[in-house]
């Protein structure tokens, strides 16, 4: 059955199971391949879109349920005026080893500064720790985050 | 076309330039096409007419940095601003760029020489084409920044208007060249982000697993969970029935696909694939399957079986003893002290984050595959025997890699997909899920050591004995499952005993990142830290002491730099602070030091325990020494602090653990990974040494794991024997 999805601001259809999840959706049907899969179990967050604001494991929402959602993915984030700095601080402090996590950290970390302007470290490891790095990039992750919100890195 | 791509009208130049051994092959253009733009000026270096110089990657990054890193090296002797050069990931292509691979913590060695006078040719020939012009000796001229320059008139050439003259020169010989002063680096030395970044962060298609291909299907592909068992019986029909299923069949697979020799890795194993429309509908048809599997002779092994196996190895007598130094049982009677233990540690799984990969189309008798590998010509080969095509035949492209740690290595997604896709007849991506990558993985090898060490009076470690338990077969060791005769601390205490005893073993194993040093470092830095607490030492000093007073130890390749290693133990004692800290109950400081892949690594780590047995590491302190030059400072550390991590992560949450000859667990809810929350500060020194430079993809993980369970022992006296690390073991 054809989906018409909100995806970046733009209506594109797919004709897919409505049971198939947003991730599988946006990766193979519309070539948003932004968005990763890493576990399919909501464990690693590789996946994080935003649904409305709110990040979300596209892993984890039958395309069904989307409906007139905004659906918002790594690929727009460079019109997102919150997510436009973490990328520009991600570039600076070269975050990413192999990279595969960061679209879904960096939508996270977008998503917790549109909230939060100025997270502590606390506040940083909550909303960050459902984002699994491989290469444990942690430190320069919190860097960037502090780095995005104008705050002092170390 | 690319640089590499080396026509028939084109003569090559072989030029061999590495000490090593290596060959390095340039493909010279000797008059370029009237319609050609771009010149190549060797087999990695194209000068465009509008300025823009690229240079090709040779090996594949999986996040080690070396798409960035390499360049480097060429584009500073080449003498060009690093902003103007775009980086090219090249094709598998032996002939011309030699070992293609990520390995080892390799290609720093490897390539620190070798690469750095790719660029100084390809700048000598720009200065000789410019000479020739200006009728004037090279030695008139020099280069800055993508010129060449007439000292004595100041007139001025750029590269890209010598570019088309090269191709009548014919290159020096790579040795002959003078590489530049360090003094004047411009590149090599400076924090450099990775040049993929931009794309990174924007999510633009840069993995395996984002391969497109028109008319691309899908697949996924069932094996047994006990490894190389056949298929008893599938249901073909249920999956077709899915909608978007365009095929399902079984795969008879190699029956001798599970242990190849060498690093090929596992070949074709039996499964059952399911083709569709999209990898959702595949795994739709894969679940209506209702695979059953044939028995196998490895489905009674388990994690407990080997442990109590181990145990009763150890108490009979060894399969082998590959060293045996003095009298170890005389000088045991005669210690002050001595100190009897028993280590373990469990397989570990890869779990790159990225799930193991493949694209592949065969077309009219060749096939092309795309695939995130970390050693594409083994895989050519491994897919030319299983498809009876000739090698050339067959084109590897890589493609970034989500996480390497060796899992990669391996190419059986390569040969998996290669046969999908020419059975599909049509261009196949195939994508295992997690659980297939969690329960096909090539683990890193459990094992078993049964330490026995002696101390004297005065703090000298005078024996020391380790019957180490491994999996293999008689003398044969399954892969990574090994330790060197010359293990620390053989040839610094006068008597040891090695000896080694093997189970067979069903269970795949290979290389996990400082293959066997992320296992022997655990144990052997922990039980020397026994022997100085038995000697009533600081085990900073023990250390210390233990590695005497000669600069070296041994003869190449087994020699051991103990003065370098001691550089690296004294500076991270200043940089923690060791010994000069007063800390609270429940606080600990330990220390543990590494060398591995030329690499010399001390660390020490603070952690807190609570009476529950949580533990918090709060820092880890690195003194590292790889030598005179960090080639890219962002890289360098990136890698350095992602391996501590890793290394605490495998110690406090992992293991993997067999039932029924079975992996049981599958995903990252029982295979758990470091968050954030748990990510401690690593701070990093690292030393400037008289010695060429070498690599880190490695080194830097093997002592973070003793660092931290002696640290334990500090904060709370309890000895950390077997991982993961758990709560149970810690209680107060």
């Amino acid at each position: 059955m054809t989906y018409t999805l909100n995806v970046n601001g733009k209506a594109l259809s797919a004709d897919v199971d409505g049971d198939t999840p947003l991730l599988w959706t946006l990766r193979d049907a519309l070539g948003i391949v932004g968005p990763k899969y890493g576990c399919g179990v909501a464990a690693c967050g590789a996946c994080t879109v935003h649904i409305d604001g709110q990040p979300v494991r596209a892993c984890q929402v039958p395309t069904e349920t989307v409906g007139t959602a905004k659906v918002t993915t790594i690929e727009a984030m460079q019109t997102h005026a919150v997510g436009k700095r973490v990328q520009a601080a991600w570039m600076e402090l070269d975050v990413a080893q192999c990279g595969y996590c960061q679209p879904g950290q960096i939508m996270s970390a977008a998503a917790l500064l549109a909230v939060t302007p100025k997270p502590t470290d606390a506040q940083i490891d909550a909303a960050m720790s459902g984002n699994i790095c491989r290469c444990a990039t942690y430190t320069r992750i919190r860097a960037a985050i502090k780095r995005a919100s104008g705050q002092k890195e170390a | 076309m690319t640089c590499h791509d080396v026509s028939a009208n084109r003569r090559q130049i072989l030029t061999t330039v590495s000490a090593a051994g290596l060959t390095l092959s340039f493909a010279i253009a000797p008059k370029a096409g009237a319609a050609e733009t771009t010149k190549p000026l060797n087999a990695y270096v194209r000068v465009a007419p509008d300025g823009a110089v690229t240079i090709v990657a040779k090996s594949p990054d999986l996040g080690q940095g070396v798409k960035t890193m390499l360049p480097m090296l060429i584009a500073e002797e080449l003498d060009v601003a690093w902003e103007s050069v775009r980086v090219e990931q090249a094709d598998n292509d032996p002939k011309t760029y030699g070992r293609q691979f990520a390995g080892g913590s390799l290609a720093t060695p490897m390539h620190w020489d070798e690469l750095r006078r790719v660029g100084a040719v390809a700048r000598a020939m720009l200065i000789q084409a410019a000479a020739t012009a200006w009728n004037c000796a090279p030695g008139d001229c020099v280069t800055t920044a993508g010129a060449v320059v007439h000292k004595a008139s100041g007139k001025a050439r750029t590269y890209a208007s010598l570019a088309l003259a090269c191709a009548d020169i014919i290159p020096p010989d790579p040795k002959s060249l003078m590489l530049k002063d360090p003094k004047a680096y411009r590149i090599i030395g400076k924090p450099t982000p990775q040049y993929d970044v931009a794309k990174i962060v924007t999510g633009q298609p840069l993995f395996g697993i984002d391969m497109q291909r028109p008319g691309m299907l899908y697949a996924t592909y069932v094996k047994a969970p006990v490894f190389g068992a056949k298929v008893a019986g599938a249901d073909l029909d249920a999956a077709r029935a899915v909608k978007g299923v365009r095929k399902a069949f079984v795969v008879e697979g190699d029956p001798n696909g599970l242990f190849p020799a060498g690093m090929t890795g596992q070949g074709l194993l039996p499964g059952v694939a399911v083709v569709a429309d999209s990898w959702w509908a595949a795994r739709k048809g894969r679940d209506r399957l209702n695979v059953t599997w044939a028995d196998h002779l490895t489905s009674k092994q388990s994690s407990r079986g080997f442990a109590e196996q181990a145990k009763a190895l150890a108490a009979g007598k060894a399969g082998r003893t590959p060293r045996n130094d003095g009298d170890v049982d005389a000088a045991l009677k005669a210690s002050a002290k001595t100190v009897e233990a028993a280590y373990a540690y469990p397989f570990l799984s890869h779990a790159n984050l990225e799930p193991q990969n493949c694209t592949a189309e065969f077309k009219d008798g060749k096939l092309e595959v795309w695939a995130p590998t970390q050693n594409p010509e083994p895989g050519r080969q491994l897919c030319a025997k299983t498809l009876g095509l000739k090698p050339e035949d067959i084109t590897v492209h890589m493609v970034r890699g989500g996480g390497g740690f060796g899992r990669r290595l391996a190419n059986d997604y390569m040969v998996e997909a290669a046969w999908i896709a020419r059975e599909t007849g049509a261009p196949v991506k195939l994508l295992w899920t997690r659980e297939d990558d969690m329960q096909h993985d090539h683990y890193r090898p459990a094992g078993f050591h049964f330490f026995r060490g002696g101390v004297d009076a005065a703090g000298n470690v005078t024996a020391l004995h380790d019957h180490f338990v491994t999996f293999g077969e008689g003398a044969s060791v399954a892969p990574s499952a090994g330790m060197s005769a010359a293990e620390f601390p053989a040839r610094f205490v006068p008597n040891v005993r090695y000896e080694v005893s093997a189970i067979p073993l069903g269970v795949p194993t290979g290389p996990l990142r400082a293959p066997g040093s992320n296992a022997l470092a655990f144990v052997f830095q922990s039980f020397i830290d026994e022997l100085a607490h038995a000697a009533g030492a600081d085990p900073l000093a023990f250390q210390i002491k233990l590695l005497g007073d000669k600069p070296t130890v041994g003869e190449a390749p087994a020699i051991y730099n103990a003065a370098r290693m001691i550089g690296v133990l004294k500076a991270v004692g200043e940089m923690s602070r060791w010994g000069k800290t007063r800390l609270p109950k429940g606080e600990g400081m330990g220390v543990g030091c590494y060398y591995s892949h030329q690499g010399f690594f001390a660390e020490v780590a603070h952690v807190a325990v609570s009476s529950e047995g949580a533990v918090k590491v709060k820092k880890v302190w690195v003194a590292a020494d790889v030598g005179r030059q960090i080639i890219n400072p962002h890289g360098a550390l990136n890698q350095v602090q992602g391996s501590v991590l890793d290394g605490l992560s495998a110690a406090l949450h992992q293991a993997v653990t067999i039932e029924g000859g079975q992996v049981q667990q599958s995903n990252f809810t029982d295979y758990p990974l470091m968050r954030i929350n748990e990510a401690p500060p690593v701070e990093v020194k690292f030393l400037t040494t008289d010695y060429s430079p070498t690599g880190l993809g490695e080194p830097a993980l093997p002592p973070a794991i003793p660092a931290l369970t002696n640290a334990i022992f500090a904060a709370t006296g309890k000895r950390i024997r077997s991982l993961p690390i758990t709560a149970e073991m810690l209680k107060a």
